[in-house]
């Protein structure tokens, strides 16, 4: 079976402006593929574009085996789901649902009842006849993805559907857009600039930067072997510390320098590693160092290291120390002993680390 | 410092009392100003000729009557003809009312496409017509009158219709843009991929919220034709001028005394349809001035 959605060697310029760059990218049916990036990668324009709401200069978009490339939006089988949800002013809740149907001449009857299934799955039903401006943030949500179910589409887009809600009400509905795509085994694209939100919703994720994609893979993947520099930089919060450090290579692996300013360097080990250039950046994330008197690890390495800052934030501790000439942040457990000012045994569990080249950011291993 | 702090809040209320009543003083003092000549007009179009001859400007009048209405409807010479200015009230209407509607029509459809169907030189046909708006009347009416010949418009109320409604594109089109543009281009995108197409966009979601917006463009349209006079006197013959030319010929042709009640009742009603507009109108005039953006 051919691909729910497929992208292929898409370029989009605006006058000589390079928005899009030779995207490549599709997804099997029941996937949930997330755009992610900072504003200005392109995300919006290659959704846009997946719609038939930009045209592209070059390149092919096809949905289920389909060459949609010059198809107008409403032929191509899809239902969009817009920021400002874009709910019509003068129509009710029922007839903002039901537009998309009436255009097309489907039977009233037929309306009435795919609206009353949506409006029952949504918990709208109690406000179908009020209008936009008479919802709340999310009630509004819930209808904007109302009017997307209710065309039972190949394929939904969501162009950040979440970023105007407040942050609880955000992470509610993150559930539950993640349940419907469950329930419902649709096949999704969902634009955002929250890697949190990619994470938890994606089964793919599809990051970008300047109108280039810079990796394409499963959250895990995305997490754990960032493709580059600025994946590890983008994806995780906090941010994956990114170290520089001097390699020597020896029979047994790989030694990293690390420059502390008040104290000898710290010496890390990898034996897994066959080859790496001279200067490296290391990169690790905050909870892959580990304070020594609580975590028993087994190849974890020991260091005694200097602490800037102690910051509790619950759950979690975070306890930011400078090595390399860089800040880096540790997450350790609530009942950590860190002392602000005090040095203290890490661990830094090596077998997690990324090796990315100090001068093009590529990953290298 | 206790103490002043006692008598303070009093002598606050005090302050802002007599602050409140000045304003108003001087607000009722400029109304009474401004109703000034609307009083003098009324009265003296009440009164007959020999009252305002001998009576001062300000007297109401001691004996109402309505002879003056009567002869500047009906009866009151513009030039040769002493028809008064029912005919010419009629040609007004004919002229006015078509050419509101059409300049309105074309200006939501412009605006419509200006603001939100951009195209590559939308931005320069917007100027284009913007520009339109600060020509003077006076540079378009030779090049007008050629047109007009050419297309055997000249002298009738169609050519004038069509000078108007080329006239007010500009105005109606900017309009609409700006009221247009308010709204976001998420709901012409959401509409598209819903299936809709322009005209059916442009018809239920456009044209649905553009009330105050039509409001406020056929006060300002139908104040503008029914009051012009320049385009009215130039490109009509004896048989379709408008009132504003017929009342010009009335107060203008004095046969013996100056009948100062006619003239004065003459111009009242050359002016009570726009009037009349405003009043139905006028709240929504000023809602549709201030709509900001359109919340969804």
């Amino acid at each position: 079976m051919s691909p729910i959605l497929e992208i292929k060697n898409l370029n989009k310029n605006y006058g000589p402006t390079n928005i899009l760059n030779d995207v490549n990218a599709s997804i099997e049916d029941g996937e949930f593929l997330v755009l992610v990036g900072p504003s200005g990668c392109g995300k919006s324009t290659l959704l846009n574009c997946i719609a038939g709401l930009e045209p592209i200069t070059s390149g092919t978009i096809r949905i289920s085996g389909r060459d949609m490339t010059h198809v107008s939006p409403k032929d191509r089988d899809i239902a969009m789901v817009f920021q400002s949800y874009a709910l019509y002013p003068t129509m009710s809740v029922a007839k903002n649902i039901t537009f998309g149907m009436k255009v097309r001449g489907i039977e009233k009857a037929e309306q009435d009842v795919k609206l009353a299934e949506v409006a029952h799955l949504l918990q709208i039903e109690t406000l179908l006849d009020r209008r936009p401006a008479q919802l709340s943030g999310g009630q509004r949500q819930r209808v904007a993805m109302g009017r997307a179910l209710v065309r039972n589409p190949k394929l939904f887009l969501f162009d950040e559907p979440l970023s105007n809600l407040d942050a609880k009400l955000r992470v509610e509905m993150r559930t539950e857009i993640k349940k419907l795509h469950q329930n419902l085994g649709a096949s999704m694209v969902y634009v955002t600039h929250d890697q949190i939100e990619a994470m938890t919703l994606a089964t793919k994720i599809v990051v970008m930067k300047g109108g280039m994609v810079q990796q394409i893979g499963s959250p895990a993947e995305i997490y754990m072997r960032p493709a580059n520099l600025f994946v590890a930089d983008f994806m995780g919060s906090p941010a994956m510390n990114l170290i520089p450090a001097r390699v020597n290579m020896n029979g047994k692996g790989a030694s990293f320098t690390i420059t502390r300013s008040a104290a000898p360097p710290l010496v890390l080990h990898d034996e897994n590693i066959k080859s790496l250039p001279d200067n490296v950046v290391l990169g690790l994330r905050p909870e892959d160092i580990g304070d020594a008197s609580l975590r028993k690890g087994r190849k974890l390495q020991i260091s005694n290291c200097h602490v800037d800052v102690v910051e509790p934030a619950g759950a979690d501790t975070y306890v930011l120390m400078t090595l390399g000439g860089v800040e880096v942040t540790a997450r350790l457990q609530a009942e950590t002993a860190a002392q602000r000012g005090a040095n203290m045994e890490f661990t830094f569990n090596m077998a997690k680390a990324s090796y990315f080249d100090a001068n093009t950011g590529e990953r290298l291993n | 410092m206790t103490n002043s702090s006692i008598t303070n809040p009093l002598r606050e209320m005090m302050k802002r009392f007599v602050l409140r009543w000045l304003l108003y003083l001087l607000l009722c003092t400029f109304a009474l100003y401004y109703m000034m000549p609307l009083f003098v007009m009324i009265t003296t179009s009440l009164k007959n000729l020999e009252e305002i001859r001998t009576g001062s400007l300000m007297s109401l009048p001691r004996e109402i009557t309505l002879a003056a209405w009567s002869t500047a409807w009906s009866s009151a010479c513009t030039g040769i003809q002493c028809e008064g200015l029912r005919p010419y009230f009629w040609n007004s209407v004919l002229l006015a009312v078509p050419a509101v509607l059409i300049s309105t029509i074309i200006g939501a459809i412009n605006g419509y496409v200006v603001a939100q169907w951009r195209f590559k030189l939308s931005n320069v046909l917007f100027a284009l017509m913007l520009f339109g708006c600060f020509i003077p009347f006076q540079v378009v009416l030779l090049p007008m009158a050629r047109v007009l010949g050419m297309t055997g418009l000249a002298g009738s109320i169609s050519g004038l219709i069509f000078v108007h409604v080329i006239y007010g594109i500009g105005f109606t089109t900017l309009f609409f843009r700006n009221y247009y543009v308010t709204i976001p281009v998420e709901l012409v995108k959401a509409a598209k991929v819903d299936g809709a197409s322009f005209w059916r966009i442009f018809f239920s979601i456009f044209l649905p919220l553009s009330l105050p917006i039509i409001v406020v463009t056929v006060i300002w349209q139908f104040t503008q034709i029914w009051n012009d006079f320049l385009f009215g006197v130039s490109f009509s013959q004896a048989g379709t001028q408008p009132i504003t030319v017929a009342l010009n010929n009335i107060v203008n042709s004095t046969t013996g005394v100056k009948e100062y009640n006619v003239d004065m009742a003459a111009a009242i009603i050359a002016a009570l349809p726009t009037l009349l507009v405003y009043i139905v109108a006028g709240k929504y005039f000023i809602r549709g001035l201030t709509a900001g953006s359109v919340k969804g």
